[in-house]
């Protein structure tokens, strides 16, 4: 419930007008790019810069109000409630893509193989999943395994939820070095399964003829797992600048709802990992 | 000494508004911004009219009269998306920026910079979308749902059109959020859940909605993207995929999507109708379950846009089914809006009778509803002017009207100045024949077969769509008397001072009635000690 006097209205805002525009220019500068257009890449670029920018700048001014104790608790419940609202709007993007891998394996790659439509258009078709569908888009390929690299992936991104929670102890108890170390782990591993991920990627394109024109599970493939890739790098930055922000003293271990969002966040790409390493790798 | 006067004047800068033009781009205060949305959609309102108006000129006899049928289709796309993503959308979003924090004797919204930015990202993305109109090929023309593969056969504005929507999407994602934290986290003691105006409810679960379904928009059309530019096969049978897969996202952002446009809706009738019945809202908890029951329900009914698509006998019947259900809840709320008038004082000033029409024709685009919900009638119903009858009717003279009410209701506090009634009740009475003229042969049209989309039809169509689009022109020039009022109303009206309640006793019924009109820069600096509660 409200007490107002002391909620911090701030008396202007002019990050969200710079980011906007970059954003328009990043978005438009890549509809460009991907009619052909000559112009593309530099307002890409453009607009990329400018979005950076408006991250940098609207963040650290965010830290510093927040370190200058501007924020009462109830603001921080206002931003808790983002930040997972936030992770909710996430949580339903990625639903979607599982429900085009599940829709597709359960409902249409059967209907194309079966009935009249393998009777009267392509009785050659075998309706087995993986698949690239009756037209053999993308030729030949292999499918990816589980149990190498994401299986391996898996363990790190499961040991990076340890260690993130281990500095959150640490920042708990007041002891720095922990919380530090923590993310310094975390971090490494964040980068590493993204590493690894690129590795793997290398590898479909060049060893095995996966690729994203690779029928429809070439797409779903390279969808979810790509998506998550970002997400995972999105992630892994945040905690770098959550490191950052560590090593300058920031938080208390009563109020630290930086570092509480970038966790939450963290967990929740860790937890669309399981699911992707169940439906897409072993299933 | 000066150090104290320093103290003050910068005590003073933060409080007030900052100077010139530049004080609407960087905003963070809930009025500046609710103004700002309601005056985008206003303007969005006559563009999207504008383009009906294309459309209807053309249909006024058979035969191609004035523009060509790609760009025919065009404006049935562009009509559409600028209605429902800038137009109806962010005049319910400016409500919430205005009333919501008052009504729950808050501050302002919780989240003020990023309320500034998802109104940027509204107007980012309708210029996107807008600038497709001047681009090589056209503008979308492939419907407003875009299915595949006629999507794909757009020009250069596809990826321009995706993108736009990622940015709509964006934009209400992140103005959902900031409703969601506002209703949960700013309201004044004593302000419980239950107590709330039922305005702020239904948004509350309208906000929900936003947060749920507008990733999955964006989900599809971004396969629509990575299908035409990256070689994926999601909607694509040769790859394995499936183009129905679209359709299946798409109206599993669709259905919620219009409970968004028709959910505020409630929330605003149901403020009015108690004001001017002089009376409790009869049923104020089953408004609340209701609500939540329709958003809840319309999750599981998307398939019912696609019968005739050739699901599983299964999938009809469930669908059908469920369908059905949603007429009981929306039933609770039309009895209980008759109820609250039952026996009232009723007056009939404009806000008042744009409720009442809004009860009767709503009801209207409820029963047609009904009867395309039976899943073998829909086979007669699909893809004709059946269809469009039904959803201008749960859309014009529901969500359009109730915008219009709300706008009368509350035009008086938002300027401290009266409109002129005897204008107003002009405008309602024009509006409400002309939107029954425009719309009700397109029933007959339907059921006699005349398809959607068409930019020419049989002869035997012709004299209901000339009626029609009368009554299209009637109706688009009525609603130029509404732009005159509020631009009079805001230049001063018809000089009478408002008093803080402005209507007989509505500071019984919420708070935004105990404060001056117009209200001050900031609200509730110390949150209300009285709460009222005739409203439930």
């Amino acid at each position: 419930m409200s007490t107002n006097e002391t909620y911090y209205i701030p008396p202007k805002a002019t990050w969200p007008i710079i980011g906007t525009g970059g954003l328009v220019i990043l978005l438009a500068g890549f509809a460009n790019y991907l009619n052909g257009s000559s112009a593309g890449t530099t307002m890409m670029i453009t607009g990329l810069i400018i979005f950076v920018i408006m991250l940098a700048g609207w963040f650290s001014l965010q830290s510093t109000e927040s370190e200058s104790g501007m924020y009462n608790a109830q603001v921080g419940v206002s931003y808790r409630m983002g930040m997972l609202w936030f992770i909710f709007s996430e949580i339903m993007f990625f639903g979607i893509f599982f429900g085009t891998l599940w829709y597709t394996r359960t409902y249409s790659v059967p209907w194309l193989g079966g009935g009249a439509t393998k009777e009267l258009l392509w009785p050659a078709f075998d309706a087995t999943w993986p698949t690239n569908g009756p037209g053999k888009v993308g030729g030949d390929f292999e499918p990816m395994g589980a149990w190498g690299i994401p299986f391996l992936n898996t363990l790190i991104l499961l040991s990076s939820g340890v260690t993130v929670t281990w500095a959150h102890h640490g920042l708990l108890a007041n002891k720095r070095d922990q919380l530090i170390k923590g993310l310094i782990a975390t971090v490494i591993l964040g980068f590493l399964f993204v590493s690894f991920q690129a590795y793997e990627y290398h590898e479909a394109y060049t060893e095995m003829g996966l690729t994203l024109g690779s029928g429809i599970y070439g797409s779903t493939f390279f969808m979810l797992t790509g998506f998550h890739g970002f997400h995972v790098c999105v992630g892994a930055i945040i905690l770098s600048v959550i490191l950052f922000r560590s090593w300058k003293g920031h938080f208390k271990p009563e109020n630290h709802f930086a570092f509480e969002a970038a966790t939450w966040y963290w967990h929740f790409v860790d937890v669309v990992w399981l699911g992707l390493f169940i439906f897409v790798y072993i299933m | 000494m000066s150090a104290i006067v320093v103290e003050h004047e910068h005590d003073h800068h933060e409080h007030g508004p900052a100077k010139g033009l530049l004080r609407w781009v960087i905003t963070t205060n809930h009025k500046d911004i609710g103004t700002l949305y309601l005056v985008f959609g206003l303007a969005m309102f006559f563009v999207g009219g504008a383009m009906a108006l294309i459309i209807r000129a053309e249909l006024f006899e058979p035969g191609l009269q004035f523009v060509n049928p790609q760009f025919f289709n065009s404006m049935t796309t562009m009509h559409a998306l600028v209605m429902v993503f800038g137009a109806v959308m962010p005049a319910f979003v400016g409500l919430a920026n205005w009333m919501i924090p008052i009504m729950i004797g808050g501050p302002d919204m919780a989240l003020p910079r990023m309320n500034n930015m998802s109104f940027w990202m509204l107007v980012a993305g309708i210029l996107l979308l807008a600038s497709t109109l001047f681009m090589e090929g056209g503008s979308p023309a492939a419907g407003w749902t875009m299915y595949p593969p006629l999507m794909l056969q757009t020009g250069t504005a596809l990826p321009f059109a995706i993108f736009a929507v990622h940015l709509l999407g964006i934009s209400s994602i992140m103005g959902a959020i900031n409703i969601i934290a506002t209703i949960f986290n700013m309201r004044a003691p004593g302000m419980t859940l239950m107590k709330m105006p039922l305005f702020v409810w239904t948004w509350l679960i309208t906000a929900f909605l936003l947060i749920a379904v507008m990733p999955s928009l964006a989900g599809a059309v971004t396969m629509l993207l990575t299908d035409k530019f990256f070689n994926t096969s999601f909607f694509d049978a040769a790859g394995g995929g499936d183009p129905v897969l679209y359709q299946h996202i798409f109206w599993f952002f669709g259905h919620p999507e219009v409970y968004i446009m028709i959910l505020p809706t409630f929330g605003v009738a149901s403020t009015i109708i108690p004001v001017f019945a002089r009376k409790p809202l009869f049923g104020y908890s089953s408004m609340v379950y209701a609500t939540a029951s329709i958003a809840f329900l319309s999750f599981i009914v998307w398939a019912h846009h696609m019968f005739t698509v050739g699901m599983p006998i299964a999938g009809e019947l469930f669908f059908m089914y469920a369908t059905m259900i949603i007429a009981v809840p929306t039933g609770v709320k039309v009895f209980n809006w008759t109820a609250t008038m039952w026996k009232g004082a009723l007056t009939f000033e404009t806000p008042m009778l744009f409720s009442i029409a809004f009860v009767v024709l709503f009801t209207i685009g409820g029963f047609t509803g009904l009867m395309m919900s039976i899943a073998p009638s829909d086979f007669q119903y699909h893809d004709t002017y059946f269809i469009v009858a039904h959803f201008h009717y749960t859309l014009v003279p529901a969500s359009v009207f109730i915008l219009m009410a709300a706008g009368y209701f509350w035009l008086p506090k938002w300027t401290g100045h009266m409109y002129n009634e005897r204008i107003g009740r002009l405008h309602f009475w024009l509006s409400a024949v002309s939107v029954n003229i425009l719309f009700f042969p397109q029933h007959f049209l339907g059921l006699a077969g005349m398809p959607r989309r068409i930019p020419d039809y049989a002869v035997q169509f012709a004299d209901w769509n000339m009626i029609s689009s009368i009554g299209g022109f009637i109706f688009g020039a009525s609603q130029l008397l509404f732009l005159y009022i509020v631009i009079d109303t805001i230049k001063g009206g018809t000089g009478e001072k408002v008093t803080n309640e402005v209507w007989e006793d509505a500071a019984k019924h919420s708070l935004e009635w105990t404060l001056s009109s117009p209200p001050p820069y900031h609200s509730f600096t110390t949150p209300p000690t009285v709460i009222p509660t005739e409203h439930i």
